[in-house]
């Protein structure tokens, strides 16, 4: 028996001997650096301390307590989510007419379109920040969370694309003649056979782009006029240490959030496909 | 009823015009102001478009430094968070096996953890009395708190890196997944030992993976202002800074949208430069 024989008998990936690089200890230690900074803040938001110091010097959730004594933190909070909800409904909206265009049509512009739902994703933020302040100052529509989530529509719109594109590629188009065949016109047939085949995928696309808006701030800061988004705000409170430890408690309570609906999205995925 | 080629009116137009108003017009935009001569916010009426914007900031060695300074430090942190997220990547792809989901998940959580909050975590491990400081001195390692390891180019350094790293596993981590097994035993067959195997067959196959990577963390980065006005200090400022103060306490719009442009047209060409020199190593092989 050779020794490729033998291996993939083992069920391994690669086949044969391998190299001697531990690199379960590499991902451990990766693993380690990532999480400590995150572990070490999060441990940070339950201390009395008030300012970014250590020894830590006792233990506390007041600063927990005093988020919902902050109205601005609240209202701030309750912005984002607004954002966040317009930005991936447009977003995840856009996406999905971009990806089934591109897969199932072949027309003039096709590739234009796929580059230019991508192009976000290579334009530095600032660049997209002046340009969206400059657009909004001389059309005179005032900053607003309306102006903050159509930014955030354009930058999360290459998410949106490719988780459905990605899915799409997969779907047999054979099922869509199928249903014409049957006598559905077009439209019908995305309704009722693409739509809740992509089901899964759609969710999975709406969240991420909640999350990539949830959490932006570059161009948020540029666009938001009054309505400040939460990160909007903790970017300008960071500068103030007294208000430091509630911040740091408040972002804490949202990054649990996000991770949460990370999660979901990856399940969400990883079993419809 | 509405047939398949007309419903791809309904498809296509809708996000081309949302794109058309919401990003080339704007780019278009911050050209146009570019070119007013005045300065101050926009102003139509000062004059006939020119150029004097882009050649104050060419006249100025310390833009332009800066902008150099900005392009080199994200080349480091784009080139330190591919090599770092690949080892990653490659033991989630090849070593993992049946466990490979656990090992994803944990490194989405941090992929999902708020920016602004990691950045503020390197400021508290960072600063005068912050964690590394606390640990090095009750450890006896150091007398006194060493000067500042925070507000420093090398704080922003190590922080974008942080941040960067669990982004640019996934997409390395994908291109890994497209690596043929078969190659691999076939080189086997053929006498090749691992490392041989890993650098003629995984690296070529996963370079284009591990490219796209580079820019996609490299780009964003050239542009960054939130980390280096949070952990740069003066010292740790990009270019990025410097563009954002035009458009705030400085309050000259043209100038700021000319150093826009003038960052983009860097970036485009370092990106094609790049790719033609990857292209041609790629027919010398």
């Amino acid at each position: 028996m050779t020794a490729v024989a033998r291996a993939s008998r083992q069920g391994s990936a690669i086949g044969v001997g391998r190299t001697r690089v531990p690199l379960g200890l590499v991902y451990a230690l990766m693993i380690v650096f990532l999480y400590l900074p995150i572990a070490v803040l999060f441990v940070f938001s339950f201390s009395t301390n008030t300012t970014l110091s250590f020894p830590i010097e006792g233990y506390t959730t007041d600063w927990y307590a005093a988020i919902f004594r902050n109205a601005q933190l609240l209202t701030a909070a309750r912005n984002s989510l607004v954002v966040g909800f317009l930005a991936a409904t447009v977003a995840t909206g856009l996406g999905l007419a971009v990806s089934i265009a591109v897969v199932r049509f072949r027309f003039i512009g096709r590739g234009l379109l796929l580059a230019l739902a991508g192009a976000p994703l290579v334009v530095p933020f600032i660049m997209l920040a002046v340009a969206l302040f400059l657009l909004f100052n001389l059309l005179d529509v005032p900053r607003s969370m309306f102006t903050i989530a159509a930014g955030h529509s354009v930058i999360a719109l290459p998410y949106a694309t490719l988780i459905l594109l990605s899915r799409l590629v997969g779907l047999d188009p054979a099922i869509e003649d199928a249903a014409m065949d049957l006598g559905a016109s077009y439209p019908a047939t995305l309704r009722r056979v693409v739509l809740p085949l992509l089901g899964p995928s759609l969710l999975s696309a709406w969240l991420t782009c909640f999350i990539v808006s949830f959490d932006e701030v570059a161009l948020a800061v540029f666009l938001a006029g009054g309505d400040q988004t939460f990160p909007v705000f903790l970017y300008g409170q960071l500068r103030f240490a007294q208000t430091l430890p509630v911040m740091i408690a408040m972002a804490v309570l949202l990054m649990l959030g996000t991770v949460t609906l990370t999660l979901v999205a990856f399940f969400i995925r990883s079993r419809s496909e | 009823m509405l047939g398949r080629r007309g419903s791809l009116w309904f498809l296509a137009v809708p996000p081309y015009l949302w794109l058309l108003l919401l990003f080339v017009v704007p780019l278009g935009v911050v050209a146009a102001i570019s070119l007013l001569p005045g300065s101050g916010r926009i102003n139509f009426g000062a004059g006939w478009p020119s150029l004097n914007h882009y050649r104050e900031v060419l006249d100025t060695p310390a833009y332009l430094r800066r902008l150099g300074i900005s392009v080199g430090m994200a080349f480091v942190i784009a080139a330190a968070a591919t090599v770092l997220a690949y080892p990653i990547a490659y033991f989630l792809a090849f070593r993992a096996r049946q466990r490979a989901t656990v090992f994803l998940i944990l490194l989405l959580v941090p992929f999902a953890s708020s920016y602004l909050l990691r950045v503020m975590a390197w400021k508290l491990l960072l600063g005068r009395e912050g964690a590394v400081n606390w640990v090095l001195t009750s450890l006896g390692l150091i007398q006194e708190p060493a000067g500042l390891l925070v507000y420093s180019q090398a704080a922003v350094v190590i922080t974008l890196i942080y941040v960067w790293i669990p982004f640019a596993a996934l997409p390395i981590y994908a291109a890994l997944q497209r690596v043929d097994p078969s190659h691999l035993e076939a080189a086997a067959d053929l006498g090749a030992g691992p490392w041989t195997r890993f650098a003629r067959i995984t690296i070529p196959m996963s370079l284009p993976g591990a490219l796209a990577t580079f820019f996609m963390v490299f780009i964003p980065t050239v542009g960054e202002y939130v980390t280096p006005s949070l952990v740069g200090g003066t010292g740790g400022l990009m270019y990025g800074n410097l563009i954002q103060d035009f458009f705030t306490r400085a309050g000259n719009w043209p100038l700021g949208s000319a150093m826009a442009v003038l960052m983009l047209l860097a970036v485009l060409v370092l990106v094609v430069v790049a790719l033609r020199l990857v292209d041609l190593r790629r027919v010398a092989a």
